[in-house]
């Protein structure tokens, strides 16, 4: 181990109490709907959905980057773990997402009627 | 040849061995890209998700109205509660892991020990939860009807769905389920349900206040409800009685949702229990004091990679398929 390690357990705490809240805040919204969230939409997808994605991100950032420890790596072993997952997750999801949705236009607008 | 010298440390053993450029052991480094590509796949079947969701937005079923047991509260929906409680015992196993390897770095044997062993308990509490979500969305609840054309009706009074054991008749059978000891021994079938198609229709019949729900999603985010002659339309269309939910049907909508429950949830399941066994494996080295005589607990460190792997994995199939 190239660094130096002083025990950190209060950090430690601080993380799971984030990770906590922000879970507690979503099964709140989730339960709830506020439907001032839940019925406008930005970008095809509805506010609190965005919501949930920013903390999802938020949460999985503060997993990788101090349970993880990633934060503490060099920046070579970061770059090179980060890029290619975000790069091709965001590529992915681009590529499916605009497909699938194509897909159902063209069947909402047909007579064909196909469930499998 | 400064400039090929990859290390800042070992100018004049480049091709010695050992070099690490990036300050990462070679098991630690290979870990990380072991866990890249696990990512990998696991955000190609959510992105597939995505992709049969985008495809089906309107008739998607959701997931409020399909996860909502919670344990002791029989007939009470509580949607949310048990998946968040999963999720807080999947974070907090992921904390005592990572205080064992804090503790690791201090060459603390006893306390990395107690860490360990709260984070194997906690990773065998979360996949009993899971058993206990998949035995739930297997039996069903309510039970639906599926049409010819491959739609699901559900049967709702008062504006509350109601199970078809409620209001369906029984009429005289003719047919009997097949199994090994009635018949030559190899010849079975699956379970039948319940109650018969013309039994549903005949307990609908009965019961004018009932109305059917179908999967179509409306401008409120519910289910549409159709009026009593349009629900007699449809119902004449029945094909088959589904109850709760395997690969083929479920009661609860589309056919792919439970395969991708089944598939997704499973993998992830079957991840938690693979770190599980890895957990164990080292934590009987650590009580054999291996690490201790190789002065480095790098070892608890990757598999603790591996556990916080598996809570981010949860992070986003909990987003997926609860939230959103």
């Amino acid at each position: 181990m190239s660094h130096e390690h002083v025990s950190n357990t209060a950090g430690i705490w601080k993380v799971f109490f984030i990770l906590s809240a922000v879970t507690i805040v979503e099964v709140v919204l989730g339960i709830y709907k506020p439907d001032s969230l839940h019925h406008v939409h930005f970008l095809g997808l509805s506010l609190l959905n965005w919501i949930f994605y920013g903390l999802t991100i938020f949460k999985a950032y503060y997993i990788v980057w101090s349970f993880m420890h990633l934060g503490g790596e060099k920046s070579s072993l970061r770059w090179s773990i980060v890029l290619p997952v975000v790069f091709l997750i965001l590529y992915l999801l681009f590529i499916l997402l605009t497909e699938g949705h194509y897909i159902y236009g063209v069947f909402k607008d047909s007579t064909i009627k196909w469930n499998f | 040849m400064e400039a090929t010298v990859t290390t800042a440390n070992s100018e004049e053993k480049t091709w010695g061995g050992g070099n690490e450029p990036m300050g990462a052991s070679y098991g630690k480094m290979m870990m990380w890209f072991f866990i890249m590509s696990d990512a990998l796949t696991f955000s190609g079947f959510l992105a597939a998700y995505g992709f049969s969701r985008f495809k089906f937005i309107e008739t998607w079923p959701l997931a409020d109205e399909v996860f909502t047991h919670f344990p002791f509260m029989h007939g009470v929906s509580a949607p949310m509660y048990y998946v968040a409680l999963m999720t807080f015992i999947l974070i907090f196993s992921s904390v005592t892991m990572v205080l064992a390897v804090d503790a690791g770095h201090q060459m603390k044997k006893n306390k990395v020990i107690l860490y360990m062993f709260l984070t194997i308990i906690g990773g065998l509490i979360f996949v009993g939860s899971q058993a206990w979500e998949w035995k739930n969305f297997i039996k069903g609840e309510y039970g639906a009807i599926e049409t010819k054309g491959g739609s699901i009706l559900q049967f709702v009074k008062d504006g509350k769905q109601i199970a078809l054991a409620d209001f369906a008749v029984k009429l005289p059978r003719e047919r009997q389920q097949l199994t090994r000891n009635e018949a030559t021994w190899f010849m079975e079938e699956a379970a039948m349900p319940s109650y018969t198609v013309a039994e549903v229709q005949a307990g609908f019949k009965a019961h004018p206040d009932l109305l059917i729900r179908t999967e179509v999603i409306t401008n409120g985010k519910q289910k549409t409800v159709l009026s009593r002659a349009e629900s007699e339309e449809r119902l004449a269309q029945a094909a088959l009685v589904v109850e709760g939910a395997n690969l083929e049907r479920n009661e609860y909508g589309n056919k792919l949702f439970a395969d991708f429950f089944f598939f997704i949830t499973g993998f992830h399941g079957f991840h938690v229990i693979s770190g599980i066994i890895i957990n164990i494996i080292i934590f009987f080295n650590v009580l054999l004091g291996t690490y201790e005589k190789r002065k480095s607990y790098e070892m608890v460190e990757k598999v603790g990679l591996y556990w916080h792997f598996v809570d981010l994995v949860w992070v986003f199939v909990f987003t997926v398929f609860y939230l959103v």
